[in-house]
């Protein structure tokens, strides 16, 4: 063919197709252009000027003033630190119990759902998977309907004879409440130095609070479906011949778990932890819905509520626009650093020998 | 382990070594249903719940959260929402986005998609990385910046304002983009031998090949648009522009005034969410399909 086929026109088919290739591509680019890259440039530069919200901030409308706005943030001591120093704690919190909670779970619900004596699959899947669907809204509404003083979940607590706290307006920490129930009720002395963003140990040491509490569970219960169902793709490859295989030496079915379906589900665990860790240091919509803006106490508050109504409600664009690039680092960093240290951990000892030999 | 249950399979007589497995496997079974039953009341009954409460006076809400039957039934919530509060504007609203939105997607995310499978450009190395950098930057850092540009286009407070922004997205392209290569060149080949163009060859030969695809893009698209939030609240400001999910939020957020009317905001949630459930039991099985492929018996 290519004998019959002379060269010019072959080329221009070539050409054809590469104009025709930018002809595809042209809305993409500029839809993801106009609202992804060029905004994010933009708000480089609101983060470094005093833009208060009147006219354009690229015609004159603001000054550049350096780092001030991240210094205040970082190390001014004031009432702006303090903020971002509590909405980093509790969102740092919040990633600490969710990612890990809601990666167990979703791998328990897709082994569990895996089964295949287990009848009635499609239903368990089902159940799972639906609050993924549904709106943060109305999973919040719902939240804050079942979690009031006397609502369905202290209800069921009081079956079991606990007395459930008045859970969205709980302001306490729940490694303070622990505390106190051991006696400690105050700020040590060893805890009350503030080494860090102007918070004492003290306060860091807080844990989350209990309105945090509730949207922690509601984070499980709305993401373990979206987890589960990546976890049974993955499990569809960890083929029926190797468990036999493992059945036949003996392995147990823990041990089969553990050291046949888990290192075959290792780079599902490794995307479930990255998007879990991404998603959650954006808690956003859940505190917007509950209207007490990150309340009680500031424990709710959050980097992402924090940075938009430091721009929207009080017309500090700078630093608004600051705290969103802080988070973004923070995201960055922290997802590196996951993806660093299992990926050590990862590779086999033997493997990483045999291809330190290799040339 | 007793044998007693296994005793009329035929198999544990000849496979002696499996008996402890199988007699394993039926207890593990029964402690899974176990397991899973409790787990499945625990994430169907808050949604039984807010249908329920949704019928319910105020002062049984708050009374009975638990039941499942209102001792006394009402529709006053309903009646309330569709005749006197903007839920039918805000449900009106969140439709022409939705709709306008997916269209845009399925179109825009597929040309896209079949540029970076199909057509070699200079450049699509370049492209294809920025589309990865830009998945990578979180949705929470691009509140402000969208609000910035949005209002120097003078599309602020617009429904171009709310929908633009969101016509395509870099995960919708790469699922695109991921089945495009899996159709075999040979169907476009043929169409071009017989002198289709590029669009020709991509419109009708190779688009209505990526059905699947296109399924996928639909659903996620409706599903992301119906329940976008953040976006809408910094794209937006007029009462005439509110979509479901702020007028619901703000409801929620003490829009009512007096007292915290439970019903209310739960037939609120409940009808925001009938189309997305519609949705999901419609193509439940497509959804799903990541865990149905292997299933042989």
């Amino acid at each position: 063919m290519s004998a019959v086929d002379p060269g010019p026109r072959r080329g221009g088919l070539h050409r054809r197709a590469g104009l025709a290739g930018w002809i595809f591509i042209t809305p993409m680019l500029v839809i993801l252009g106009v609202f992804l890259v060029v905004p994010v440039v933009m708000a480089l530069w609101v983060s470094v000027s005093d833009w208060n919200g009147q006219g354009n901030p690229f015609a004159g409308g603001a000054s550049f003033v350096g780092s001030t706005n991240y210094a205040e943030l970082l190390t001014g001591g004031g009432l702006p630190q303090r903020d971002f120093a509590t909405s980093l704690r509790n969102n740092g919190y919040y990633v600490l119990f969710v990612v890990p909670i809601q990666t167990a779970l979703s791998l328990f619900l897709a082994v569990m759902v895996n089964r295949r004596v287990l009848r009635g699959r499609g239903f368990f899947r089902t159940a799972f998977y639906f609050p993924s669907v549904t709106s943060s809204v109305a999973i919040t509404v719902l939240f804050l309907f079942l979690f009031t003083a006397s609502g369905a979940v202290n209800r069921v607590l009081a079956v079991v004879s606990i007395d459930g706290p008045n859970w969205v307006n709980d302001p306490r920490g729940v490694l303070h409440i622990v505390l106190g129930a051991l006696g400690v009720d105050e700020a040590p002395a060893a805890l009350q130095a503030a080494p860090f963003l102007g918070l004492s140990w003290w306060q860091w040491l807080a844990g989350p609070s209990v309105a945090m509490c509730v949207f922690i569970i509601m984070a499980v219960f709305t993401t373990s479906g979206t987890f589960m169902l990546l976890f049974l793709a993955a499990l569809q490859n960890v083929t029926g011949e190797v468990m036999e295989a493992a059945e036949v030496d003996g392995a147990s079915g823990w041990q089969r778990f553990w050291h046949v379906t888990l290192p075959m589900l290792r780079p599902t665990v490794f995307t479930v932890l990255t998007l879990g860790l991404i998603g959650t240091w954006q808690l956003f919509d859940q505190i917007y819905v509950t209207g007490n803006a990150g309340g009680p106490g500031k424990t709710t508050l959050t980097p992402a509520f924090l940075s938009y109504s430091t721009s929207f409600n009080n017309q500090q664009w700078g630093r608004g626009a600051a705290i969103a690039f802080l988070l973004f680092a923070i995201i960055i960093v922290l997802t590196a650093v996951q993806r660093w240290t299992l990926r050590e951990r990862g590779v086999p000892r033997r493997r990483r020998f045999w291809r330190g030999v290799t040339p | 382990m007793s044998g007693a249950t296994t005793t009329t399979r035929p198999t544990d007589a000849v496979v002696v070594r499996r008996r402890g497995s199988r007699d394993g496997t039926l207890l593990a079974t029964s402690a899974a249903y176990a397991v899973l039953v409790v787990l499945a009341v625990v994430y169907v009954y808050p949604f039984l719940i807010t249908v329920a409460t949704s019928f319910k006076p105020d002062a049984e809400a708050a009374a009975d959260p638990l039941s499942l039957v209102p001792d006394t039934f009402t529709t006053a919530a309903y009646s309330y929402l569709f005749s006197v509060s903007d839920f039918p504007l805000w449900f009106r609203n969140s439709v022409i986005v939705t709709l306008v939105v997916t269209a845009g997607r399925v179109f825009f995310n597929s040309l896209a998609g079949y540029a970076l499978a199909r057509l070699p450009f200079r450049g699509r190395g370049v492209v294809f990385a920025l589309l990865v950098a830009v998945m990578a930057v979180p949705n929470v850092v691009l509140l402000i910046p969208k609000f910035l540009v949005i209002n120097t286009l003078g599309i602020y407070d617009t429904f171009a304002g709310l929908i633009l922004p969101l016509l395509t997205d870099a995960a919708g392209i790469f699922i695109m983009k991921n089945y495009f290569e899996s159709i075999p060149v040979s169907v476009e080949e043929a169409a071009r031998i017989d002198g289709a163009g590029v669009f020709r060859t991509f419109w009708s030969v190779v688009l209505p090949m990526a059905r699947p695809a296109l399924i996928t893009i639909v659903i996620l698209s409706f599903q992301g648009s119906w329940n976008e939030l953040s976006h809408f609240i910094v794209a937006s400001r007029s009462a005439d522009l509110y979509t479901l999910t702020k007028g619901v939020a703000q409801l929620s957020a003490g829009g009512l005034g007096q007292g915290s009317q439970f019903p209310l905001k739960l037939a609120a949630a409940a009808v925001m969410t009938i189309p997305v459930a519609v949705l999901f039991f419609v193509f439940q099985r497509r959804i799903m399909s990541t865990a149905e492929g292997a299933e042989k018996g």
